[in-house]
């Protein structure tokens, strides 16, 4: 029989902490409430397969060049624990620093991009102002002729940016939690939650018993609202299908990950040759984890106008994932109003390059109560002082 | 693609319209009075079921007018459309 992974655990009757969801985010914060605060009472639940969310379904695109200093601190704590991550977990996880390339096509967001990258300096994060030249020294595929409707003004370019292979980075903090004690319970439906006194939540119903706990924690993306409804609690999220699609295999054409907003696709070649491509939600709320096709056309025709050479590519395969869409493009972390309830969602489009920042600061949360000092601003508190962290310009194309 | 049946136009692609969100959302009678709590609860919370919901849309491609929609987000199917000046039916 082959070597498992990680445990199939049965569920306890109880636990210190309950995560609900064994995406990126949900094992990250499990491995890090082991690996840094010694919890390892802990179990992660899981309605479906683990890694089977939106950690199989997004583009793997990882980068922190956000704009406020809020967001720019999160996202590069991330890609720091990124660059150390196949060390920390000894795992391959086919973390490539490409760099990314976020292409500018009219004035206003030229002006953007700059602005962001003196941002992006400011905050020590490395950013750099490339000319359409530089564009097509760096790729030369890309169309950089005034020939576009919207020709190539200039792009930001993080050398440090770049992808990794999502299903290993799941996997990989799977085992690593399993190792260091933590219960991993996949099939496992929360359909309710065990209320205490004043109405403190101290464990789940679940389709596979009662789990008692200290503290449960929301990971759930596109779900989350969904499970909070079952405590009364109303969040500012909304639902949409996030569609990306792949081509089928061809020899290495680009070696940077390249997003347009104004185009309106963004696109990186993985290790084995199939051409990853996204772009924006579908406008509607849903849950069904397909989106509408003329999505997925709009993309592939800003993909062609960009890039004449992927005129030959043949899709091979499309899909959509549910993404946690919030007003401001920023995800909630932190306490919720209801004790003994913590939230980790609202990471839209762009919670991958996340996960072991997002974790790492979770898990603090449920260890301590409290929200580690780089998550406070991204309270749910936000919404009611109005100190939002707009992060639609940064959160790039997807929004 | 969605087929969305204008309660004008009929049957028509999705292409033709932009989406509105939650339906029935009405803005505060005394905005003067609210607080923090209710601000933020009007502008940024809305409901996120899975299941059916109404919403609403706009042909924008066609007879530009606004309409509302029980929809079924768990499977996206588009169980009914009316008017604004129709009383919201009852959700399945």
């Amino acid at each position: 029989m082959a070597e498992r992974y990680w445990r199939a655990a049965a569920p306890k009757a109880s636990y210190e902490v309950v995560i609900v969801g064994a995406g990126g985010h949900g094992l990250a914060t499990a491995y890090y409430l082991a690996r840094n605060h010694g919890i390892t009472d802990v179990c992660v639940v899981e309605k479906g397969w683990l890694g089977g969310g939106n950690m199989a379904r997004n583009t793997t695109i990882i980068r922190s060049n956000y704009l406020w200093d809020e967001s720019a601190a999160i996202y590069e704590h991330a890609l720091r624990l990124w660059e150390g991550l196949e060390a920390e977990l000894d795992a391959d996880l086919q973390f490539s620093q490409r760099g990314v390339m976020n292409l500018a096509h009219g004035l206003q967001e030229v002006r953007a991009g700059v602005r962001r990258v003196e941002a992006n300096r400011l905050n020590g994060i490395d950013a750099e102002w490339l000319t359409p030249e530089q564009v097509h020294e760096r790729c030369p595929i890309i169309d950089t002729s005034p020939r576009l409707r919207y020709p190539v003004l200039g792009a930001t370019f993080q050398p440090r940016g770049g992808v990794a292979r999502h299903d290993k980075v799941a996997w990989a903090y799977a085992t690593r939690a399993s190792e260091l004690g933590v219960d991993i319970v996949e099939h496992c439906e929360v359909r309710g939650f065990v209320r205490g006194p004043g109405g403190r939540v101290e464990g789940v119903e679940t389709t596979r018993g009662r789990i008692l706990a200290g503290r449960v924690g929301l990971v759930a993306a596109g779900h989350t609202s969904v499970l909070a409804s079952l405590v009364g609690l109303r969040l500012p999220l909304q639902s949409h299908p996030l569609q990306a699609l792949v081509s089928v295999l061809y020899e290495p054409v680009l070696d940077t990950v390249v997003m347009s907003n104004a185009i309106h696709v963004y696109v990186s070649q993985a290790d084995k040759g199939e051409l990853v491509m996204g772009a924006g939600i579908d406008a509607y709320n849903g849950y069904a984890q397909r989106g509408s096709f003329h999505v997925i056309e709009h993309q592939l025709a800003a993909a062609v106008e960009l890039f004449p050479i992927f005129a030959h590519a043949k899709v091979l395969r499309t899909w959509a994932g549910i993404v946690d869409v919030c007003p401001d493009a920023s995800p909630i972390i932190g306490p919720t109003p209801i004790d003994g309830l913590f939230l980790n969602c609202g990471w839209g489009t762009g919670g991958f390059k996340a996960t072991p920042g997002s974790g790492w600061v979770f898990a603090e949360t449920l260890a301590t109560g409290r929200p580690h000092p780089l998550a406070a601003a991204f309270g749910l508190d936000r919404f009611t002082s109005g100190a939002l962290i707009d992060e639609h310009g940064a959160a790039a194309v997807a929004h | 693609m969605l087929q969305i049946p204008c309660p004008w136009c009929g049957p028509r692609d999705e292409v033709e319209f932009r989406y509105g969100g939650q339906a029935h959302v009405a803005y505060p009678e005394d905005p003067a009075a609210l607080s923090d709590d209710d601000w933020g609860a009007f502008l940024f919370f809305r409901d996120n079921p899975k299941g059916p919901w109404r919403e609403r849309w706009v042909h924008v491609a066609g007879c530009r007018r606004w309409f509302n929609a029980v929809r079924d987000t768990a499977t996206h199917r588009l169980i009914t459309t009316y008017r604004l000046d129709e009383p919201p039916p009852e959700l399945p």
